[in-house]
């Protein structure tokens, strides 16, 4: 059974842009899960109490829970602007080499400046603390 | 010549006849959320994330709460479907494969009742 020839895997192909994106889209989608998670737990938290919440926002405010927090932030909106890419292209549309090349320059700019956004009203919604 | 038997031919729905309501399940999801998580991320980050009272305020209205339930039940069912294409892909051999499929589903499953839940909690309580 080992013996049998193989179609090529990823290993033997160049490395392209396009290709990194495609790869970085599952991988950020894996990303997004473990980040939904987090979510959940401080869904929980919230509905535990002041304390517990207290104890959840002291964690995510921490340098290591923002830069946590801004790692999913960038693989969400990658994996949001990239699967918008991905629908375009079930419906047949956007295929030739070139279109890909193009829309894939698209996503890299929008999940720039949507995480650069998100990032700022994330840091401004963490520091304000509701008084007037 | 064909491995395949007659009834599968007349069928013709290939290997398992599910794999079409697997793949459209993912964009159905995946449309849904793109308003959903426009909505829940503008809203949730135009309060003030340290006040308690904010936050729980905030769910407490019917709407949020409708709007967020909404948005992690399709968030945690799309996450799920995604997963589970990763699985398949990419873990070798049936009994590792079908347990990670079935830790998968339980993981998912806790998460949208936990975040159902605790909106529940939030709102009615």
């Amino acid at each position: 059974m080992n013996q049998r020839p193989l179609s090529p895997h990823l290993g033997i192909y160049k490395l392209g842009y396009t290709m990194l994106l495609s790869g970085l889209h599952r991988i950020t989608g894996c990303v997004a899960t473990v980040g939904l998670l987090l979510f959940v737990w401080w869904l929980m938290a919230l509905a535990s109490g002041p304390a517990a919440y207290a104890n959840a926002m002291k964690i995510l405010s921490s340098p290591l829970g923002r830069f946590v927090l801004f790692g999913f932030a960038f693989s969400f909106i990658y994996h949001f602007c990239n699967g918008i890419r991905h629908m375009n292209w079930d419906t047949g549309r956007g295929l030739e080499r070139a279109e890909a090349r193009r829309s894939g320059v698209v996503v890299v700019v929008a999940v720039v400046l949507l995480t650069a956004l998100v990032i700022w009203l994330g840091c401004t919604a963490m520091t304000n603390t509701g008084a007037p | 010549m064909s491995l395949r038997t007659p009834l599968g031919k007349v069928l013709g729905r290939g290997a398992a006849g599910e794999g079409v309501g697997h793949w459209w399940l993912q964009r159905v999801t995946a449309v849904a959320l793109l308003p959903l998580s426009v909505w829940f991320v503008a809203s949730l980050l135009s309060h003030p994330l340290n006040s308690y009272e904010a936050m729980r305020g905030w769910l407490g209205q019917p709407w949020v709460a409708v709007l967020t339930i909404l948005f992690v039940f399709t968030l945690a069912w799309h996450s799920k479907l995604g997963v589970e294409v990763v699985i398949e892909d990419y873990v070798q051999g049936k009994g590792a494969k079908a347990g990670l499929l079935m830790v998968n589903t339980f993981i998912h499953a806790g998460a949208g009742v936990a975040a159902i839940f605790a909106v529940l909690v939030l709102s009615l309580s």
